[in-house]
């Protein structure tokens, strides 16, 4: 009885220890945007709340949580509400897999990999839920475009992961990251180069990030699928974006950039290089997102279908033939498990 | 009563609760949710029957892929129920009787040796190391390897049957050619016209 207690104890507590940095990060998240966006384009970025405007996150959040919830008439009521916990909810459970370090996990399961595919693929309902609950066409319309668009890039992400599989031989995050041990060369970004593109891109798109962010169009329909949300349900939709975001950076690190593992051989290992490769790789969506104009409906379909789709199952066939002749370094066929 | 079992009755409650509010409730969107949630219970179930790669994969499949373009469709079709629910007393007696010859079979085919408790011993627990992902592909590709590949080309027919009945021409749609998009140059789409910058008089 105490040790259930204490076991029960012990994992909210490891929880909350990732779910409560996870939540700070959004909010520098949402701050480096702004940030380097304005530096991009030559200005300042926020800097009056606090020093360098470090405090302007929170200034945000106090101002989101003090506005006033508006409810849309004849909309489904219970559904209006559920949808934003919808979203943030498979966005924070991936999160109990990720290894930042050498067993640092809420905890280590051997379908690692699997459980967080299915969890990612759960966050489109928050969405399609939010655009049919509101009862409003815009919204409507951003939700029938983020389901298309995320079936359609979750089909490339997994043939992408599908890759990673063949090479390290086990479906665990853990083994994942130390079958990449040893130096910058042995990590999978370099014999799976084109899957791991394809993985980002794609990662891109889930999360509905510029330029792949038609779900929220605004000069098409105003803002897509939380068009009619305000205050705090805003919010919650805008933390899971982030939180998805840091999602899809953290895994590319895991799958094709060797998670902890140091870049050059010999170097210590340590929590600190995951967290340093998961900030460069969350740089990349906003640079994407300075630079890139939205693209049209029709053209992420194409490049989804007949681009990475094809790429990916290509460079399947390419690590399987290579894995099957044991080509060292990299596909040496591995003991599972 | 144990923790797992405290569990099981969650998600054993939650998955009747669900399916049943599938056929009962109005809205065929909320009915497409609850089979949502009726999917993701019993993944909850088989998890404790450590059957975690069929549970994860029927999220993954089901509730992440299936059911999405399922609610997709659902919700841009305008379903009047006033017309689909008209005649239901005269077609009552023909439900009930087909309804009660299934309960009949069913409960004459559970009801055999074959299906009782002793059938099917309570399973061991497997240590916390035991891949149900690697013991399962391993029987997929050596003793069912063909009854696997043979499945695999049935569900390759289907989709090009699918594919080859949906997709037709419509002469009205405008569709746009890339390669051609891309191949336009100056000269196909501009016309320099010298002209005197003024009318002679």
């Amino acid at each position: 009885m105490w040790d259930d207690l204490l076991y029960l104890i012990t994992v909210v507590g490891k929880i909350l220890l990732v779910v409560l940095p996870l939540l700070i990060a959004v909010a520098y998240l949402t701050y480096a945007e702004r940030k380097v966006i304005g530096y991009m384009h030559v200005r300042i970025g926020p800097n009056r709340v606090g020093f360098k405007g470090l405090l302007q996150p929170f200034a945000d959040m106090f101002k989101l949580m003090t506005k006033e919830i508006i409810i849309p008439d004849n909309s489904s009521r219970f559904l209006f509400f559920i949808a934003p916990v919808l979203a943030l909810a498979p966005a924070l459970a991936a999160w109990a897999v990720i290894p930042f370090a050498e067993g640092w996990a809420v905890t280590e399961i051997n379908a690692g990999l699997l459980y967080i595919l299915a969890m990612t693929s759960m966050g489109v309902y928050g969405v399609i839920i939010a655009g049919w609950a509101s009862n409003s066409k815009y919204a409507f319309l951003g939700a029938m475009r983020s389901a298309a668009q995320i079936v359609s890039y979750e089909i490339a992400m997994g043939f992408a992961l599908v890759g990673v599989l063949m090479v390290s031989g086990s479906l665990s995050l853990s083994d994942i990251i130390a079958a990449q041990s040893g130096g910058v060369f042995h990590w999978f970004m370099v014999p799976l180069f084109p899957l791991f593109v394809v993985y980002f891109i794609a990662g891109v798109a889930e999360t509905n990030r510029a330029p792949f962010d038609v779900a929220e169009g605004e000069s098409e329909i105003v803002a897509g699928f939380h068009v009619d949300y305000s205050g705090m349900a805003f919010a919650v939709f805008f933390l899971a974006e982030y939180a998805n975001m840091i999602m899809i950076a953290a895994l590319a690190v895991i799958m094709f950039l060797g998670g902890w593992m140091s870049p050059i051989a010999g170097v210590a290992d340590g929590a600190h290089w995951f967290f340093a490769k998961v900030s460069f790789m969350l740089l990349f969506f906003l640079w994407f997102r300075a630079t890139f104009p939205r693209y049209r409906y029709d053209q992420i379909m194409r490049l989804g279908w007949k681009v990475f789709i094809p790429v990916t199952i290509v460079w399947i066939a390419v690590v399987g033939v290579a894995v099957f002749f044991n080509v060292e370094p990299w596909f040496a066929l591995r003991e599972a498990g | 009563m144990t923790f797992q079992l405290f569990v099981f009755l969650v998600f054993a409650l939650t998955l009747l609760g669900a399916a049943t509010a599938v056929i009962t409730v109005r809205n065929p969107v909320n009915a497409a949710l609850f089979l949502v949630l009726a999917f993701f219970s019993s993944a909850g179930i088989w998890l404790l029957l450590e059957a975690e790669f069929l549970a994860i994969t029927l999220v993954l499949v089901y509730v992440g892929a299936v059911m999405v373009l399922f609610l997709f469709v659902v919700m841009m079709l305008d379903i009047n129920l006033a017309p689909i629910t008209e005649g239901f007393a005269s077609y009552l007696p023909v439900a009930v009787g087909v309804g009660l010859i299934m309960s009949v079979e069913l409960i004459l085919v559970l009801s055999r040796d074959f299906f009782s408790a002793e059938q099917f011993p309570q399973p061991t627990p497997k240590p916390a190391d035991h891949s149900n992902t690697e013991v399962l592909g391993e029987l997929i590709y050596t003793e069912y390897l063909y009854p696997f590949e043979i499945a695999a080309v049935i569900l390759l027919v289907a989709i090009v049957a699918a594919i080859s009945l949906t997709m037709r021409k419509r002469p009205q749609t405008k569709y746009q050619d890339p390669s051609e998009q891309i191949k336009v140059s100056k000269a196909d789409r501009l016309r320099v016209v010298s002209m005197d910058a003024e009318e002679k008089p």
